[in-house]
C-alpha cells in the first residue's frame, strides 16, 4: 500500500472531473478539499484507494474523487467496504457516511463494523439533519428541533456519534469542527495511519436545513472558549488565554481556571487516546462544555484482517487439500465398475 | 416395495424405501445417514430426504417434535426419496402417528414398544394404544423392546449412565434394519471408530447395540427372510454421495479454482441454507473467505464490496432472505457486477414454513425488486447438480457480469444422492472480464458487442480508477446521468444483455417422447419425481407423454416455443399456487397450457402425479 517509490500526487490529482453539486455554502466541500489535501501526504498509490459511500448528500462524495469509488445503497457502505477490505486488504478503504446513513438506516452495519476492527477509515458528516430528502430531523437531531416532519418539536432523544461508536468498541474516535480544513486534513492522515477501524465525527452545517446548529462551538469567536482540541500525551487545556482546563472531581470531569483556587497546569489531565480501558474517553465524548474536538480514543488492537490471516495461515498448514480434487475424493467415495 | 422377486430364499428388491421416526432428540437423521451411506458403498443408488421440525428439541414425544428421515435405496435407477414406504421405524408413538399415513397396507412397521407408555401415548394424541387395539392390523409390525434391550446389552459396561445408554437404542433400531436388508455393519463401526475416536467408550457402546439389533434381528422369528438390494447399473466412475448444499458449496469452490480467483462468501444463518456457509468456512486452506455478517443486507453488501475488489463472490439465503437482499440485487446490476445470490426455497410466505420445501420464491427471483431489473435466472434440480449449477451460476455471472439468482429448494439442499466426482480441469472454461490496463480511452461502460458485459476493472488496477453507484449511469462514461434517452436506453440495453444469454446456454430437452399429447413441464428440485411418474406412464406402454425440464428461467432457453409446440397439452408442475406457469403463459400464449400444484411443505407424490398425467392423456 504506502511505498516511498508513488509519485508525488497534489490536491488536484485526487479531483474527478464531476461538477460539484453541493449548495453553496455546504462544509462538505471543507470537507472534500480537506480530504484531497490529505491523500497525497498518505504515501499512497491512487489506485489503492477506494471510497465507498451510502446515500444522502454526504454520499455524493466518491463521484467527486478521482479514486476507485462506489456510491452504494442507503446505509450499508460498511458492510460494502467490509467485503472490499477482506477481498484485497491492501487497499486504502474509506467510507463516507451521514447521520441518517449510519446512525439510522445504517445503525445495524454502522455498529459491526466498529466491532471488527478491520483497517478502514470512516468518516461521518453529522449536521444533525436530513438534507437530501429536504429538511426531516436525523438520530442526532436534538429533542424539541423543528424540522419537516417534526413540525412541534422532535420527541425523539438523539445518539452521540461518540458514545455510540465507544459503546461499540470504536478503537479510534475523533470528532473536528467543519470549518477547520487543516486540522482535518491532519486528522485524516493520522486516520489512515491508525491500525484498525478509525472513526471521525466532522461537525458539519447544514447551510439550508439546519444553518448554525454547531455555531456555539464552531464559530470563529467562540471556538476556542467552547472546544477542548484533545491532543495525546498534552493536558487538556483550552480557551483563549489558555487557562481552562479539565479535571476529574470523583467520578466527573470538572472545568476549571488555572490560576484560581491554587490550580496549576499540573492539577489539570493529560490526554492518554491510547489507554485501552475507554470510561475517560466516554466522558470526553459526553461533555458539553467545552465540546471535546480531536483524536479523542486512539487505541491499537489485533485487526480482523490480522485475525483472519493467522487463522487461514493455520488452517492451510495443517491442511492436506491443495486443490479441489484433493477434496472432492477424500473420504467415502466409491467405484461403480 | 417397487418389484418383489422371489430368488430362492431371499427376497431381492428393486427398490425399498425406508423411514426413521422418532423425537428430534432420537438421532433419527444420524441414523439414516448410515443406513444411505453403507447401502451407497454396496453399490445401491440412493435418494434421502430430512423430514425435521423447526424446533431444536421440541418437547419429547409431541407429534410436532417429529423428527424423520427418508431413505430410497435400490437397484434400479432413484431419482426421488420415494412415496410409498416399505419400512417404518417408529421410535415413539408420535413417530408411528405422523408417519403411518405413509406407510400401505401390508408393509413393515418396526416399533420400540418400551416407548409405547400411557404418557407417550398421550402426548401423540392417542385414546388407546395402537399396538393393542387392532388399528394396525392391516400392516406387519415387528414389536421390540429397543430401550430396554439396549440397556440390556449395556450393561457390564461401567461408567454409562441411563441417559448415555437410551440415547443409543437408535443403533439398535439400525443393526435391526441392517440385518433385514442384508447389510454389512462394518462402515458404521469405522464411523464410530473415526467420529469418536478419543472416546473408546462410546465406541464399544454403540458398536455392542448395533450388535445387538442385527442379532435381535436375525433370531427374531417375526422377520421371515432377509431382503437383498442389489447393486444398480450406474455409469463407471468414482462416486460418493453428497447432499445438495455441500454439492452447491464445492461447484463454488471448482469454480473459483478454474478462475484463480478467490471465493467470498457473504452470508446470515437461515433454514435451510446455512449448511452452504458451514461448508465453506471449512476450506480456508483454498484461500475461501467466509463473512458470517450481521444480517442478510450485509451478507449480500459484502460480497458486492468483494465483487468490485474482483473476488468471485455470493451469498446464499432463503426466501425472506432474499426480500431483505432485494435493494443490494439491484445495486449490483445497476453497477453490472458479478454476484451469485444462492436462494434455497422454503415455505413461505413470511417465515412460513422454514424446514419444509416449496418453490415458491420464483416470482420473487424473477421480478422482486424495484425498476426494470431483469436479473439471470437458473435452478438446480437434483442434489448432484446443485454442483453443476454453481459452476455454472459463478460461468454467467463472471462471463456476463450481472448478478445470477441460482434458486435451490429444502429438498434437494438436505437430499442427498450418489454423485459422480467432477473433477475441476474437466469444467468448461470460465473467461473473466477483468482488464488489466486500457491502451486507449477507457470508459466504466464500454461493452462487449457479443455479451454486452462491461469490463471489470478492479481497484488497485492503475489508470483505471472509476466510480460507480446506484444512480442511472451514462452510457459510456458511467457518470451520474439523468437524461431521459440515456435512461431508456441503458434500461433497454440491460434487458437486452440478458435476453442474450440465450446465445451462451444449452437448449431445452425432451425425456421419453418429444412430441405428442401431453408434455410434462417442471423446473428445479421436482425434476426427480416428475421423471418417476413420467418414466412410469412410458413404461406402461404410453409414447406420448414426454418430460421438458427447466434449468434456466430467465433466460429461457431459444429452443422454448419449439419444444412446447410438438404437444397438444402442456401441464406445468410446480410446488408453488402457479408461478412457472404464469411466466410460459405470458410467453406462449396460443399453447394449451395447463397447471398442477402442490403446496404442502412437501415434495410430489408418484402416485398423484401418475394419476394426474393419466387423466390429461
Amino acid at each position: 500500500m504506502s511505498s516511498t517509490d508513488t509519485k508525488k500526487y497534489t490536491f488536484k490529482d485526487f479531483a474527478s472531473d464531476q461538477e460539484v453539486r453541493w449548495c453553496p455554502g455546504c462544509d462538505d466541500y471543507v470537507i472534500l478539499r480537506a480530504m484531497q489535501n490529505a491523500l497525497p501526504e498518505m504515501g499512497l498509490k491512487r489506485e489503492d484507494i477506494v471510497f465507498i459511500s451510502g446515500i444522502g448528500c454526504s454520499s455524493r462524495f466518491p463521484y467527486y474523487m478521482n479514486t476507485y469509488g462506489m456510491h452504494s445503497i442507503h446505509g450499508r457502505a460498511p458492510a460494502i467496504a467490509t467485503g472490499v477490505k477482506l477481498a484485497n486488504p491492501n487497499l486504502s478503504v474509506w467510507v463516507i457516511t451521514g447521520d441518517g446513513d449510519s446512525m439510522a438506516i445504517g445503525g445495524n452495519h454502522f455498529i459491526h463494523v466498529l466491532r471488527r476492527n478491520m483497517d478502514l477509515n470512516i468518516v461521518v458528516f453529522n449536521n444533525e439533519i436530513y438534507g437530501l430528502t429536504k429538511g426531516q430531523f436525523s438520530p442526532t437531531s436534538l429533542v424539541g428541533q423543528k424540522t419537516k416532519s417534526s413540525p412541534y418539536g422532535n420527541t425523539q432523544p438523539p445518539f452521540s456519534t461518540g458514545e455510540l461508536a465507544l459503546g461499540a468498541q470504536a478503537r479510534f474516535f475523533a470528532r473536528i469542527g467543519g470549518n477547520t480544513p487543516k486540522e482535518m486534513s491532519k486528522m485524516f492522515i493520522e486516520s489512515q495511519q491508525f491500525k484498525g477501524t478509525s472513526l471521525i465525527e466532522v461537525l458539519q452545517n447544514c447551510p439550508i436545513f439546519n444553518d448554525g446548529c454547531f455555531s456555539k462551538y464552531t464559530d470563529k469567536a467562540v471556538r476556542e472558549d467552547q472546544q477542548l482540541f484533545v491532543e495525546h500525551g498534552k493536558p487538556m487545556i483550552f480557551g483563549k488565554e489558555r487557562d481552562k482546563g479539565l479535571r476529574l472531581n470523583g467520578l466527573k470531569l470538572e472545568v476549571v481556571t488555572i490560576g484560581q483556587n491554587n490550580i496549576t497546569e499540573n492539577d489539570i489531565l493529560t490526554h492518554d487516546a491510547k489507554e485501552q480501558d475507554p470510561t475517560l474517553h466516554q466522558m470526553l465524548v459526553r461533555l458539553k462544555y467545552p465540546l471535546v474536538t480531536g483524536i479523542i480514543r486512539s487505541y491499537e488492537d489485533i485487526t480482523l484482517e490480522e485475525r483472519k490471516n493467522e487463522q487461514r495461515e493455520r488452517v492451510r498448514s495443517n491442511s492436506s487439500f491443495t486443490k479441489t480434487d484433493d477434496l472432492f475424493f477424500s473420504g467415502e467415495t466409491y467405484e461403480i465398475t | 416395495m417397487t418389484t418383489d422377486k422371489t430368488d430362492g430364499t431371499q427376497n431381492v428388491l428393486e427398490a425399498v424405501v425406508v423411514r426413521f421416526a422418532g423425537d428430534s432428540g432420537d438421532g433419527m437423521q444420524l441414523t439414516g445417514t448410515q443406513f444411505s451411506d453403507t447401502s451407497a458403498m454396496f453399490g445401491n443408488d440412493v435418494a434421502t430426504f430430512p423430514n425435521y421440525p423447526a424446533e431444536i428439541r421440541a418437547p419429547q414425544g409431541s407429534l410436532y417434535g417429529v423428527s424423520g428421515f427418508q431413505v430410497h435405496i435400490g437397484s434400479i435407477e432413484i431419482s426421488t426419496p420415494g412415496d410409498d414406504v416399505d419400512l417404518l421405524v417408529a421410535m415413539n408413538p408420535a413417530g408411528l402417528k405422523t408417519n403411518l399415513h405413509a406407510v400401505k397396507p401390508g408393509h413393515t412397521i418396526i416399533v420400540d414398544t418400551d416407548a409405547f407408555t400411557r404418557k407417550n401415548l398421550e402426548k401423540a394424541q392417542y385414546e388407546s394404544n395402537p399396538l393393542e387395539d387392532g388399528s394396525l392390523e392391516n400392516y406387519r409390525v415387528i414389536e421390540a423392546k429397543m430401550t430396554s434391550l439396549t440397556k440390556e446389552a449395556l450393561k457390564d459396561l461401567e461408567g454409562l449412565d441411563n441417559k448415555s445408554m437410551v440415547r443409543s437404542k437408535n443403533m439398535f433400531a439400525l443393526g435391526m434394519v441392517y440385518w433385514m436388508y442384508n447389510r454389512s455393519t462394518a462402515y458404521t463401526i469405522d464411523f464410530f471408530n473415526k467420529k469418536f475416536k478419543s472416546k473408546p467408550q462410546i465406541v464399544e457402546a454403540n458398536t455392542k447395540v448395533l450388535n445387538a439389533g442385527y442379532y435381535f434381528a436375525e433370531t427374531l422369528e417375526l422377520i421371515p427372510n432377509a431382503y437383498t438390494i442389489a447393486p444398480a447399473k450406474m455409469n463407471p466412475g468414482t462416486y460418493r454421495i453428497i447432499m445438495g448444499n455441500t454439492a452447491t458449496a464445492w461447484g463454488f469452490l471448482a469454480a473459483a479454482e478454474k478462475t484463480g480467483l478467490e471465493l467470498f462468501l457473504g452470508s446470515y444463518p437461515i433454514t435451510p441454507a446455512s449448511n452452504i456457509l458451514h461448508e465453506l468456512a471449512k476450506h480456508k486452506h483454498f484461500g475461501v473467505k467466509t463473512l458470517q455478517a450481521e444480517d442478510e443486507i450485509a451478507g449480500i453488501t459484502s460480497a458486492i464490496g468483494a465483487s468490485f475488489a474482483g473476488n468471485l463472490a455470493i451469498t446464499t439465503t432463503s426466501g425472506p432472505g432474499l426480500a431483505l437482499k432485494a435493494e443490494a440485487i439491484g445495486l449490483a446490476m445497476m453497477i453490472e457486477l458479478p454476484l451469485v445470490i444462492v436462494n434455497v426455497q422454503r415455505g413461505g410466505p413470511s417465515t412460513g414454513l422454514p424446514t419444509k420445501t416449496e418453490q415458491s420464491d420464483l416470482l420473487q427471483a424473477m421480478y422482486g425488486r424495484n425498476g426494470e431489473s431483469p436479473v439471470i435466472v437458473i435452478a438446480a434440480s437434483t442434489p448432484g447438480n446443485c454442483f453443476r449449477f454453481a459452476y455454472e451460476a459463478a460461468k454467467l455471472t463472471l462471463e456476463h457480469m450481472t448478478p445470477v439468482i441460482l434458486l435451490s429448494d429444502g429438498y434437494i439442499a438436505n437430499g442427498s444422492e450418489p454423485w459422480k466426482i467432477q473433477t475441476t480441469k474437466d469444467m468448461p472454461d470460465i473467461k473473466t472480464n477483468i482488464i488489466q490496463a486500457s491502451d486507449q480511452e477507457w470508459h466504466p461502460y464500454h461493452r462487449d458487442d457479443d455479451t454486452l458485459a462491461r469490463n471489470w476493472a478492479v481497484p488497485g488496477t492503475p489508470g483505471l480508477e472509476h466510480r460507480v453507484g446506484g444512480l442511472e449511469k451514462d452510457k459510456i462514461t458511467g457518470n451520474v446521468s439523468y437524461v431521459p434517452d440515456n435512461h431508456e436506453y441503458m434500461t433497454k440495453i440491460r434487458a437486452e444483455k440478458i435476453q442474450r444469454v440465450q446465445n451462451y446456454i444449452p437448449e431445452l430437452t425432451t425425456e421419453f417422447a418429444s412430441s405428442g399429447d401431453l408434455l410434462v413441464v417442471g423446473w428445479g428440485g421436482t425434476y426427480g419425481s416428475l421423471y418417476s411418474a413420467v418414466k412410469q406412464i412410458a413404461e406402461e406402454g404410453c409414447n406420448t407423454i414426454g418430460l421438458a425440464h427447466f434449468n434456466y428461467i430467465n433466460p429461457m432457453p431459444k429452443n422454448t416455443k419449439e419444444v412446447l409446440s410438438k404437444f397438444k397439452k402442456i401441464v406445468v408442475c410446480e410446488l408453488n399456487n402457479g408461478q412457472f406457469v404464469t411466466i410460459l403463459k405470458a410467453h406462449f400464449d396460443q399453447l394449451d397450457i395447463v397447471q398442477y400444484n402442490k403446496i404442502q411443505g412437501l415434495p410430489f407424490g408418484n402416485l398423484e402425479l401418475v394419476q394426474k398425467f393419466k387423466s390429461l392423456l
